[in-house]
């Protein structure tokens, strides 16, 4: 099976189109990744500066991990959904689209914005603890390997998002129903996260390794698992011969 | 050579839901550049026949050839980029323009030279000057006529049109039947589900009448003349007394009745023939003769009664 690239930016141009226009998710874009900055923020900047040894032990930049695996549901629940219930979905399935294009320019929609929002809430939270923070708590809490952590596992994390999301989308009519399944099938992931993040599980490098390569696989693999959900007849017909 | 031979051979086609048939044994062919109407009551099949016939939906039994091309899995993309479908709902992004939602579609074709093909699209429904506009923004009128230009952005070979004028008020129906007769002059093969019947008369070269199963299939006068014989609408000032002396034994007058005071209606073998006949013999009468016509049935007779002699419709 080839794919054509003109076919998957014709998808990703449009959505993207649409996810400028459409405030209500931008609005839910917005609110849980301002969520997860501001919480640590008022954890971090109300530390006095006795407080940045015990900082060493803890990760808190890594709580912001949770950005990326809560925003790309927020998008690619509604990708299939969203266009099933406002009736776009049939006019785009009688080109000759294939099921993997449209859900690979669909992802890529929802993902390119929820690494970017990932990556700026990081800088933003770097930013701000640098600036108004107590001295010594910014070099205490702020390392390489946490940092290195937030470069690769934002879109590893987000990925495995995005194809949870896009799954529950293409088996769900309703898109508010779709985003609230996706959303709670990652709530697992972000537990995992904020105890990694509080030292409850040590985050040693054969730890962080064993965790990249096994959402290499999953993203990997989640694409073909959409794909074989997205079942066309179902979703035109709302059953199936 | 897949451009030989009909754009649609459709060969005791069968689509079923569960033990439910959406329709069933349907065989019928269209002709390249031929404007085909399909007509049905509600839930007759009319749209999964067309959502099959599109590659959306998979038959249940039976087989067809699309645009040269047998209607199979592995032939959908290649079917798809020769045919285009306008469904019955728009179908339109709404927060976007009409020419994004029309630049979205050229790329999904990969049409080439895609701002060539918009404006051309634009142009050929008119609405060049509302290109900008936000679709959300459009009449439902006007975002039909965008839905057709979406249809032709593909320029194709065969073009499934599913009730294009549903919800439209007369003026912006009429302007979606100058669109689709400008479609036929350009020799674009069109496959028209409808229930106007009038739309259908007017604009087809041949109708189809669905319920379930095909019930007839034909041109519309073709199906005129299977159904109704031919007859001559009498109507005179005054009753005449005694109507069985003056049509009995006229030449191409097979038998008469009489339908309501001063009208009569005469089956004939040829109303050319027997025209004629009738006007000299109500002359001979004496009778003061307001019209002789010929009975005209449309395509409404045509289909009432089919439908309504069918034995589902019976049984509700």
């Amino acid at each position: 099976m080839t794919i054509d690239g003109g076919r998957v930016r014709a998808i990703f141009r449009k959505e993207i189109r649409e996810i400028q226009r459409n405030r209500s998710l931008l609005l839910a874009m917005s609110v849980l990744p301002l969520v997860f900055l501001i919480q640590p923020l008022v954890a971090v900047l109300g530390l006095s500066e006795r407080a940045a040894g015990a900082l060493r032990d803890e990760h808190v930049l890594l709580y912001l991990l949770g950005i990326p695996i809560l925003v790309p549901p927020v998008i690619a629940a509604t990708a299939i959904a969203g266009e099933r219930q406002q009736g776009t979905l049939e006019p785009v399935l009688t080109t000759p689209i294939r099921r993997e294009e449209l859900l690979l320019g669909k992802a890529l929609a929802a993902l390119v914005p929820s690494i970017a929002i990932a990556l700026v809430v990081d800088a933003l939270f770097l930013i701000v603890v640098a600036v108004f923070a107590q001295p010594g708590i910014a070099s205490s809490m702020v390392n390489a390997p946490d940092l290195i952590a937030q470069l690769v596992f934002i879109p590893l994390l987000a990925a495995w998002s995005v194809w949870v999301g896009l799954a529950v989308s293409t088996r769900t009519s309703d898109m508010r129903v779709a985003q609230q399944l996706a959303l709670l099938a990652n709530v697992p992931l972000v537990f995992v996260v904020a105890l990694v993040a509080f030292g409850v599980i040590e985050p040693t490098r054969q730890l962080a390794i064993t965790l990249a390569v096994a959402l290499v696989i999953l993203d990997t693999s989640g694409w073909r698992v959409a794909a074989r959900l997205f079942d066309r007849e179902r979703l035109i017909a709302g059953t199936r011969d | 050579m897949p451009d030989a031979g009909p754009a649609l051979a459709v060969d005791h086609l069968t689509k079923r839901f569960g033990s439910r048939a959406a329709f069933e044994d349907v065989s019928f062919s269209v002709a390249r550049g031929e404007v085909f109407g399909f007509l049905g009551p509600n839930g007759a099949g009319k749209t999964t026949m067309v959502r099959t016939l599109g590659t959306l939906l998979e038959p249940s039994a039976g087989s067809a050839t699309v645009v040269g091309l047998p209607l199979t899995a592995d032939n959908g993309v290649e079917i798809r980029r020769r045919t285009a479908v306008m469904p019955e709902s728009p179908g339109l992004y709404l927060r976007l323009s009409v020419r994004e939602n029309l630049d979205c579609f050229a790329g999904l074709y990969g049409t080439e030279a895609p701002r060539r093909r918009i404006e051309a699209a634009l142009a050929a429904v008119n609405l060049a000057d509302r290109a900008e506009d936000p679709c959300g923004t459009l009449s439902k009128g006007l975002r039909q006529r965008v839905a057709l230009a979406r249809a032709l952005l593909s320029d194709p070979q065969l073009l499934f049109l599913d009730e294009p004028t549903a919800g439209l008020d007369p003026v912006a129906a009429r302007e979606v039947h100058a669109l689709i007769e400008g479609l036929r002059e350009r020799g674009v093969t069109i496959f028209l589900t409808t229930h106007r019947l009038e739309e259908a008369e007017r604009l087809c070269d041949r109708v189809a009448i669905l319920r379930t199963s095909l019930r007839t299939i034909g041109r519309p006068a073709e199906l005129r003349a299977q159904l109704f014989a031919a007859a001559l609408t009498v109507a005179t000032a005054a009753p005449l007394p005694d109507p069985a002396a003056v049509f009995a034994g006229l030449p191409g007058v097979t038998g008469w009745r009489a339908d309501g005071a001063g009208r009569y209606e005469l089956a004939v073998a040829d109303p050319a023939v027997a025209a004629p006949a009738v006007t000299r013999a109500l002359v001979a009468a004496d009778a003061d003769v307001l019209s002789i016509v010929e009975a005209h049935h449309s395509l409404e007779d045509v289909y009432l009664e089919l439908i309504e002699d069918d034995p589902e419709t019976v049984a509700r």
